[in-house]
């Protein structure tokens, strides 16, 4: 009864189809019972939406060539950037709030270059041989940077110390099963403290490159994409691990580009070939982050103020929604 | 006696365990842990046991008097938090007890002693937390990452922030490039408005512009491949300005290291060039010296 112009199979092989089938409007595939004859005529129904698919496409590509230059402009296609929710605090760039509480923020000091960045960096307990050779490199890349082992010591202990010997930020690579998986930063004097999760850890020689080390000159940075609250003040974290002032003649770059709320960690050095084009060549570790808690004060896991939270069930409900 | 017969050795006590070595014994009453018939809690009658509980220890004492009450059948005293008092009331409650037991109870208190000392100390460290990943997740931020890091084109967003960088001058005077800056940014005004860029054009004074400018307003008509041969021409001139930086600046050797070998592969020819002449100077001074 409803089932079209083609004949249903007897067998496993079916029929060939025919070239043209019509379905009569109300025949829905899913009210066959049979389900070998059910799942053949799907078929069919998808082969048909295909070619009138590819049809549509021909007609519309026909009548764009035929209007030459008047046709309309192609359309953008959807990307999970265009799409994305908007978040209400994104940062104007013009912002004035913004702009007032940048000034009165933790990193002020850096940014009105009072102070200079030192950096400690340290592991969680018995760190095993690649999280050792990770952090050594990660010393190499930020300058004024000092590896401790961390031997069974609180980190509650270490923060005081900290301070008085005038580090102004702390990092804690953690580990778990032999590769680094978690980055601990925590800027001293009293600033906020963010854990991510890292993963992806490339130490330099599985990086195909052909360079060297990174010389001692201090690289410049780049923040990409950093734009809302959130995004901007971890932007900023980022931004005072590194001394304020560049040395340009190093032609070095550290990138933390943040994408879909992975932040992606490059080294690179540069050579501007000519005006418009310029080579870059990767040296140095390279690893993803992904913010998951970022917290007021200094390093504090019970009585913390936390600010920021990666609450999965909230937060993770939208494709198209991101934080950072 | 009896029940030893009966249960522990021949036939099936509930609380034995056997391994290939030994017999132990489960029941929680048990001062050994091994299943024998001088220790074991049901054959004797009577019998003693140190326990802990929340971090006191009691000393269980089993008589034959109360053998028909199950209820009342273990007797318990605590024992004092002092390590010798403690092994004082041991023995003061188990006197006139066999060796045996006597023995086996303040041997085993030891033990648990030291071992909630152990606790105390390894609580007041910190405690790694174990937090349990999800498969489920780790799965989806993994191909998550990956399809960030395919969008994201680190690479051309990289190249187009140094370029920009280099276009808002923040560079300062360390390329030559400015001046091109200067002129395309005027080219690209020409494209648009032809009327003021003239007036600026006339005012450019170096020749090395006026080549250069010629030669790209020629360029403008042509095709790609003509494109190509501009660009050659234009960095061959970077280049001669490039070298007279480099016989300044060459000093600094760990730079001229780092440099040479990162040219691309258009401006291969010259940088040889210059590393031999480099080469060959040195050890000519050191034959000098020697």
């Amino acid at each position: 009864a409803g089932e079209g112009s083609g004949p249903g199979p007897s067998d496993g092989a079916g029929p060939p189809a025919p070239e043209r089938v019509l379905f009569p409007p109300t025949f829905s595939v899913s009210e066959i019972k049979n389900k070998q004859r059910r799942h053949f005529m799907f078929l069919r129904w998808k082969q048909q939406q295909r070619k009138e698919k590819l049809a549509l496409k021909k007609k519309r590509r026909k009548e764009r060539e035929a209007l030459g230059d008047k046709a309309p402009p192609k359309a953008i296609p959807k990307t999970i950037e265009n799409q994305r929710v908007y978040d209400e605090t994104t940062v104007d760039p013009n912002d004035e709030e913004v702009a007032f509480d940048e000034a009165t923020d933790e990193f002020a000091p850096y940014f009105n270059r009072q102070t200079v960045p030192k950096i400690l960096i340290t592991t969680s307990d018995r760190p095993r041989g690649r999280t050792v050779r990770f952090c050594e490199q990660l010393a190499t890349v930020i300058p004024n940077s000092h590896v401790f082992y961390r031997r069974g010591l609180a980190l509650k202990r270490i923060i005081p110390q900290c301070i008085a010997r005038d580090f102004t930020d702390l990092i804690v690579i953690n580990e778990d099963r032999k590769i680094p998986n978690g980055l601990v930063l925590s800027h001293l004097p009293d600033g906020p403290t963010a854990h991510f999760r890292m993963s992806s850890v490339r130490l330099r020689k599985e990086i195909k490159r052909k360079g060297k080390e990174p010389t001692e000159h201090v690289p410049e940075v780049i923040l990409n994409n950093f734009t809302t609250r959130l995004g901007h003040s971890i932007g900023r974290m980022f931004a005072a691990l590194f001394p304020h002032d560049p040395q340009f003649i190093g032609r070095q770059v550290a990138t933390f580009h943040n994408q879909r709320d992975y932040i992606f960690f490059r080294f690179h050095r540069y050579i501007f070939k000519s005006e418009k084009k310029v080579g870059i060549q990767e040296l140095g570790p390279r690893f993803t982050l992904k913010l998951r808690s970022l917290q007021k004060g200094t390093f504090d896991s019970k009585f913390g103020e936390y600010e920021w939270i990666h609450k999965r069930r909230e937060m993770d409900t939208s494709r198209r929604k991101f934080h950072l | 006696q009896v029940v030893w017969s009966m249960l522990g050795n021949r036939q099936f006590c509930s609380y034995k365990m056997t391994t290939k070595t030994q017999n132990f014994c489960r029941n929680e009453y048990n001062l050994t842990g091994l299943c024998n018939r001088s220790s074991c809690p049901l054959a004797n009658s009577q019998y003693a046991t140190v326990r802990e509980e929340k971090g006191r220890c009691y000393l269980y004492m089993k008589t034959i008097e109360r053998a028909a009450f199950p209820r009342r059948l273990w007797e318990r005293v605590l024992l004092s938090k002092n390590y010798e008092k403690a092994l004082e009331e041991i023995d003061e409650n188990l006197i006139y007890w066999p060796r045996f037991i006597r023995h086996k109870c303040k041997q085993r208190f030891t033990k648990i002693t030291q071992y909630l000392i152990r606790i105390r100390k390894l609580t007041l460290k910190r405690q790694r937390k174990l937090v349990p990943l999800r498969r489920k997740i780790e799965r989806r931020e993994n191909r998550r990452e990956e399809k960030a890091l395919i969008a994201a084109q680190l690479d051309n967003a990289i190249e187009k922030e140094l370029l920009e960088r280099l276009k808002q001058d923040t560079y300062g005077d360390i390329y030559n490039f400015p001046i091109h800056a200067f002129d395309k940014a005027l080219q690209q005004q020409d494209a648009e408005s032809e009327s003021e860029s003239d007036a600026e054009r006339e005012e450019d004074d170096d020749d090395d512009e006026d080549v250069d400018k010629r030669e790209f307003v020629e360029a403008e008509d042509s095709e790609l491949s003509d494109f190509e041969d501009m660009d050659k021409l234009e960095t061959s001139s970077e280049e001669e300005q490039e070298e007279e930086e480099e016989v300044e600046e060459k000093a600094s050797h760990s730079k001229s290291k780092g440099k040479t070998p990162l040219k691309g592969p258009a401006r291969r020819k010259r940088p040889y060039i210059e590393i031999e002449y480099e080469e060959e100077t040195e050890p000519s001074s050191k034959t000098k010296a020697a």
